[in-house]
């Protein structure tokens, strides 16, 4: 049943991008390991990461998506859910470092003996496995995800309100990262990461593969999306969105129809948080900030909310502006983000990839109209050459 | 409970619930028999909008007993379970889901399980797709199947709701106002329409049209200010003084 739902019902543009994601999962790793440096076709060590990065805020925008331009829930706080997962990877990673820190305590992870602490505490057990660690990625951002989302769904909190406490809740979450008592390396975070799975995180091999695997859990994120858009939960979704007391009214359980796409939005922006943690070598508190998440939602509306592509085309076009007017201008960047969200606000308010459908949609809805059009006009044309053939006898008479 | 209460099909008793210091139902009683459709006229601020709200379950009353197909008390309850229970509303603005095709909109509201594992896993069978088609016949939309509800007129997206209730299979449909804004032919279309629906369930409707409601031929009840001022045919409620004094006179 799940895999007849994961399968059977995918829109052909939906195939075309999880098979170009692939074919990038692929051909990344090639190109910079085995092109030579100096080819053309070389793709340097350096831009590897950068490029899984992108993947991974694309991988979030899908997940914000899923939420806001399908359900209409405009989460201002998935940068939290994100920022988890990777403090989860990062927990794995700074228990393998093992004696080799600063400090060369094989147990504690250095910031712990700074601080003078004899015992890891309890909720770091478990994390020298990855197993565990890759559960906790999906089970932490989920578990917030539900209970958030059971109140705050339950107690019928929308449109503003919501937005407003999601934002809030990543910044309780920022304020308390901070604090050193918490135990997850305060204003500094978790890094000098040195394996992962017993591979050098720096190694340019681990960086293609983790470039891969992101790749990879981006394709299989776009097709799960895609298969639950495109069912009748996904359809109920939108109902839920265009029109919330219809939906109840029919009988659906708005509540449980939103707190279910939340979770799994949440355990998607998880993953993303995972798979960034290792390419870009730290996590800190600041991924809590308020303004990450904001940034989200403007990729997810420059690239098309409501739209499965759109979001992931956002977050690579926006970031990848990013990276050249930081190094270009890094005083304006801000202003240009500001500048890009109202002018897609004012001019593209259906994102790039909204924009072309609806002018591929008009322009086939043209087309078929003219052939409306044509097909009566030689209608009327042929019903006025029998009525001319009908009368002609008479005229001969 | 008394014999009353269990033969009818709805059953409101002493519904009373003020807004801010507005009694918006001052006592309200009124009853609705298996089968039945009925009219509900009276002037704007009678309360006709806040009894459809306290029956499906937006407003609580603040006292007063609901009791629906007998001993089902819908005070308990909320709206989804309300409307799973069988009663069907028909909001005042035609309110579809505009981004879905007629087609979807019918589909979604087809009475079948709304969990949302069942929804996720959910495949068109060949009963369903029987089943919507023959709605779309009846509230003649078949033609207009796969556009977007976006794009119908507004007295098309009224018989589109009209055929969204239809598809939840309803014991009790509600409507409000189904013809403000119709053209004359629509509004006679709809009477036809609602006589038809009503051949098999109870149909609740409240109209302020009085050419409407005399094309219904239907028992009417007059509301105002929170309560029942007259309850009868359509000449007997127009020719009572109370009515044409609080509403028909004005």
């Amino acid at each position: 049943m799940i895999t007849q739902m994961l399968f059977s019902r995918h829109e052909k543009k939906v195939l075309w991008a999880v098979a170009l994601i692939l074919l990038a999962a692929a051909l990344v790793p090639l190109a910079n390991l085995l092109i030579p440096e100096g080819n053309f076709f070389h793709v340097p060590g350096h831009l590897v990461p950068l490029l899984g990065k992108y993947l991974c805020y694309a991988l979030l925008a899908l997940a914000l998506d899923l939420v806001w331009g399908y359900c209409g829930i405009l989460s201002l706080g998935h940068g939290a859910f994100f920022a988890l997962g990777g403090y989860a990877m990062g927990m794995y990673l700074m228990r393998q470092i093992g004696d080799r820190g600063v400090y060369a305590n094989p147990l504690l992870p250095d910031f712990m003996v700074f601080l003078n602490w004899n015992e890891l505490p309890w909720y770091w057990y478990g994390f020298n496995h990855f197993a565990f660690a890759a559960l906790m990625v999906l089970l932490v951002p989920g578990l917030l995800a539900f209970v958030f989302g059971w109140f705050a769904f339950r107690s019928r909190v929308t449109g503003v309100y919501l937005s407003i406490i999601t934002q809030a809740m990543t910044y309780a979450l920022l304020l308390a990262f901070f604090r050193n008592e918490m135990g997850f390396g305060g204003n500094n975070g978790l890094t000098d990461f040195k394996d992962i799975l017993g591979f050098n995180v720096q190694a340019g091999g681990t960086r293609a593969t983790l470039f891969a695997a992101t790749a990879i859990a981006l394709a299989l994120a776009l097709i799960l999306s895609s298969a639950i858009v495109r069912s009748k939960y996904g359809k109920v979704l939108v109902g839920v969105r265009d029109a919330e007391s219809r939906t109840r009214f029919l009988g659906y359980r708005v509540e449980n129809m939103k707190l279910f796409i939340f979770t799994v939005s949440a355990m998607m922006a998880g993953i993303a948080g995972a798979l960034y943690v290792p390419q870009v070598g730290i996590i800190n508190p600041g991924e809590f900030a308020p303004a990450n998440s904001i940034e989200v939602v403007i990729w997810t509306a420059v690239g098309g909310r409501g739209t499965l592509i759109g979001p992931i085309i956002g977050a690579v076009l926006v970031n990848f502006g990013k990276s050249i007017f930081t190094a270009a201008f890094p005083e304006f960047w801000l202003f240009a983000l500001g500048a890009l969200f109202v002018a897609t606000t004012l001019f593209l308010p259906k994102g790039v990839v909204g924009t072309v459908q609806q002018f591929l949609a008009s322009r086939k809805e043209q087309r078929r109209a003219d052939a409306v059009e044509r097909a009566y006009q030689d209608k009327a044309a042929a019903e006025a050459e029998s009525r001319l053939a009908s009368l002609e006898p008479q005229a001969a008479e | 409970m008394d014999a009353k209460t269990s033969r009818s099909l709805l059953y409101l008793d002493g519904v009373s619930v003020s807004f801010d210091g507005f009694k918006a139902l001052n006592s309200l009683s009124f009853v609705v028999e298996p089968g039945e459709l009925r009219a509900i006229i009276g002037p704007n601020g009678a309360g006709k909008t806040t009894m459809m709200d306290i029956i499906t379950g937006k407003t609580r009353p603040d006292s007063g007993q609901v009791f629906f197909n007998g001993d089902i008390d819908l005070t308990k309850k909320d709206e989804a379970e309300i409307a799973q229970l069988g009663i069907g509303r028909k909001f005042q603005k035609p309110t579809v889901f505009e981004s879905h095709t007629v087609w979807d909109n019918i589909e979604l509201a087809l009475n079948r399980k709304r969990g949302v594992f069942a929804t996720l896993f959910y495949r068109l069978t060949a009963e369903d797709k029987a089943r919507i088609e023959e709605i779309l016949e009846t509230v003649r939309m078949t033609a207009r199947k796969d556009d977007l509800a976006a794009n119908l007129s507004h007295g098309q997206k009224q018989w589109l709701e009209i055929g969204m209730l239809l598809a939840q299979e309803p014991k009790l449909l509600l409507v409000d106002e189904p013809v403000a804004g119709m053209t004359d032919a629509e509004t006679a279309e709809t009477a036809i329409l609602l006589k038809e629906i009503a051949k098999t369930r109870s149909v609740v409707v409240v109209e302020h049209d009085m050419g409407f409601i005399r094309d219904l031929g239907v028992k009417v009840t007059c509301l105002a200010e929170g309560s029942v001022l007259a309850e009868g045919s359509i000449d007997f409620v127009s020719n009572d003084p109370k009515v044409i004094e609080n509403y028909l006179g004005r």
